[in-house]
């Protein structure tokens, strides 16, 4: 069984909020120094679950991620983490990427890649929470589609999928090749082991693929890019006034909170 | 665009009636529409329909697009997403509204990726540009961090997820009447390439967590899944429901369908009182249009203390039974 999981680079989600700056003129983030960016968590679910299905039956796992050569350092960690190969989409065409056009980059990139059994993608990117990319790209490549799993299993060369809903989860068989987008109730992923971060650091060359290798036409990224733009970023005010609520112990401490909330009609 | 007009809201209805859910897109589609001077329209998808309209109407809906199928009777994620994108092909509106939930979290983005169009999942804010006439789409991102403005100039209908509980419900008008027109989508079984298997329900005891006006939340610094037993008291006591940050749903400590934040329930209580939780925005972004948080944390440099309106610094294994033992004092007095 081929897997390919599709990986995306991100800033550091747990960023205290005092290090999140933006440009408002460029309507961009401005990465925080010195702290380094992180796969998106989901992603690294996304490839834990590969690993499990690879354990389980036997399988080739590829990451993949476009973005420019800064992302590198992702493809290196889902090798440390223990995948079979990776691959770097990067072209200085590809600076500005939105979920369009990451789909069909990636689309393309997994044609060439040729044959495989099953993509998977984290639920979202913990950056823009969109959760766009997986269901756009299973759809340019006509595949069918479960999102927010929290269960793959493979038997008789079918995938039961149990798929999150609001109100508990729902349980869907599909055949080969198919897409999975995997969320966070899979649970936490593992590390990379000892061995496998050498084996990154030390492995062979990641593969780099250019919008030419891959038969991406530039216009048409331009066109695909303009679908949806954003006029303006700010950090939204959230503050509330924060009364500490005193007392000589936690006990009085909290029958007084009890109080206010009773004097002040909220309860 | 030339040719594309009015706004058209995805409707859900559960036993024949209109969701809340649906109501919040009524709402926000009738501003919407009347900015524009342009109809607002609903469109139903399911099977057994049609007596569904009139309710519609009420709510505000200038006509009504039926796509009925035995087909749909139930969700499933190809049919549903053909239906959609067929009749949107035909109905062409300007702005097309579904809601942030299982079913347009899980269609949105394949249909905008079939009609070739942009998206903007998850808004919590939508308004029409006066100069423009373009839907400005208000999202938040980076967990909350920032918050970002979309337009559409090229691509339409101008498509977006709205975030349930961030827009106000449409007002009612029984004399309301309008249009029913049904749209014929051409369905066949095949067209459905993944199976379901099952539907398991994983029930809340008591008040169902997005109506409680009180909401009791535990994160990891519970400890485990007793301390829980504690967090369920109070909820108890003060009439609410029980949820959770991320991390006890994934430490299998409480069930997935605890969770509020960003990949999980949104909740808009009269107090929300947020234990052991950090304040990740991952989490608080869930929790942000409460009228009143109560944080209670033994860490005072607790993030969550930034986001509230009365902070208790306190092990919450002490806190909480006084808070209880207080508050049936309060209501025998």
């Amino acid at each position: 069984m081929n897997i390919i999981v599709c990986i995306k680079q991100i800033m550091d989600p747990e960023i205290p909020t005092g290090k999140f700056k933006i440009d408002p003129e460029a309507n961009r983030v401005i990465p925080s120094e010195g702290i380094p960016p992180v796969i998106n968590p989901f992603d690294a679910q996304a490839i834990e679950v590969a690993l499990r299905l690879k354990e389980a039956n036997g399988a080739n796992v590829t990451a993949i991620t476009v973005g420019g050569q800064d992302v590198e350092d992702v493809v290196r960690y889902a090798i440390s983490m223990g995948v079979d190969e990776g691959i770097l989409v990067s072209d200085e065409a590809f600076k500005a990427l939105n979920s369009f056009v990451t789909a069909f980059i990636l689309s393309r990139a997994i044609s060439r890649i040729g044959q495989y059994d099953l993509i998977l993608c984290g639920r979202q990117a913990a950056d823009r929470d969109a959760g766009h990319v997986g269901l756009m790209l299973g759809e340019m490549l006509n595949l069918p589609i479960i999102t927010m799993a929290k269960a793959v299993t493979l038997s008789s060369d079918k995938f039961r999928v149990e798929h999150v809903i609001t109100e508990g989860y729902q349980v869907y068989e599909v055949g080969m090749p198919a897409l999975i987008t995997i969320s966070d109730e899979i649970g936490p992923p593992r590390r990379p082991s000892g061995w496998g971060v050498i084996a990154a650091a030390m492995g062979k060359e990641i593969p780099t693929w250019s919008a030419q290798d891959i038969g991406v036409n530039l216009s048409d990224v331009d066109i695909k890019s303009v679908r949806s733009e954003t006029i303006r970023l700010f950090i939204p005010d959230s503050r509330r006034k924060g009364e500490v609520i005193q007392g000589n112990n936690v006990a009085e401490a909290s029958a007084n909170l009890m109080a206010r909330l009773r004097a002040d009609g909220i309860i | 665009m030339a040719g594309y007009r009015g706004v058209l809201a995805f409707i859900e209805t559960a036993e024949g009636k209109v969701t809340s859910t649906g109501r919040e897109m009524l709402g926000v589609g009738r501003l919407l529409a009347d900015a524009l001077g342009e109809t607002l329209d609903a469109l139903l998808v399911g099977s057994d329909i049609e007596g569904v309209g009139r309710d519609v109407f009420s709510f505000g809906a200038d006509r009504v697009f039926l796509v009925s199928d035995s087909l749909l009777a139930k969700y499933h994620p190809d049919l549903y997403t053909i239906a959609v994108s067929d009749a949107c092909k035909q109905i062409l509106p300007s702005i097309f509204l579904l809601p942030q939930d299982d079913v347009g979290r899980d269609i949105a983005p394949r249909v905008a990726a079939k009609l070739e169009i942009g998206l903007a999942t998850d808004c919590i804010d939508l308004a029409i540009d006066p100069d423009t006439r373009l839907l400005l789409q208000t999202r938040r991102v980076y967990g909350g961090n920032a918050t970002e403005v979309l337009v559409s100039r090229n691509a339409f209908p101008q498509l977006v997820t709205v975030k349930p509980r961030a827009m106000a419900q449409a007002k009612t008008d029984s004399n309301k009447q309008g249009e029913i027109i049904t749209i014929s989508v051409k369905l066949d079984a095949s067209m459905a390439r993944s199976k379901l298997l099952e539907t398991v329900k994983e029930e809340i005891k008591g008040i169902k967590l997005e109506d409680a006006k009180v909401v009791v939340a535990g994160g990891r610094g519970i400890g485990g899944p007793e301390g829980f037993t504690l967090i369920h008291e109070l909820a108890e006591v003060l009439g609410g429901a029980v949820g959770a940050s991320r991390a006890p749903c994934d430490e299998g400590w409480v069930p997935t369908s605890y969770k509020i934040g960003q990949t999980g329930k949104v909740v808009t209580p009269d107090l929300y009182i947020a234990i052991g939780i950090s304040g990740a925005l991952q989490h608080t972004v869930g929790s942000l249009g409460s009228r009143c948080i109560v944080a209670i944390n033994n860490d005072p440099e607790a993030k969550i203390f930034g986001v509230s309106d009365f902070k208790l610094v306190a092990d919450y294994r002490d806190a909480l039974p006084a808070l209880i033992n207080k508050y049936k004092e309060i209501i025998s007095s």
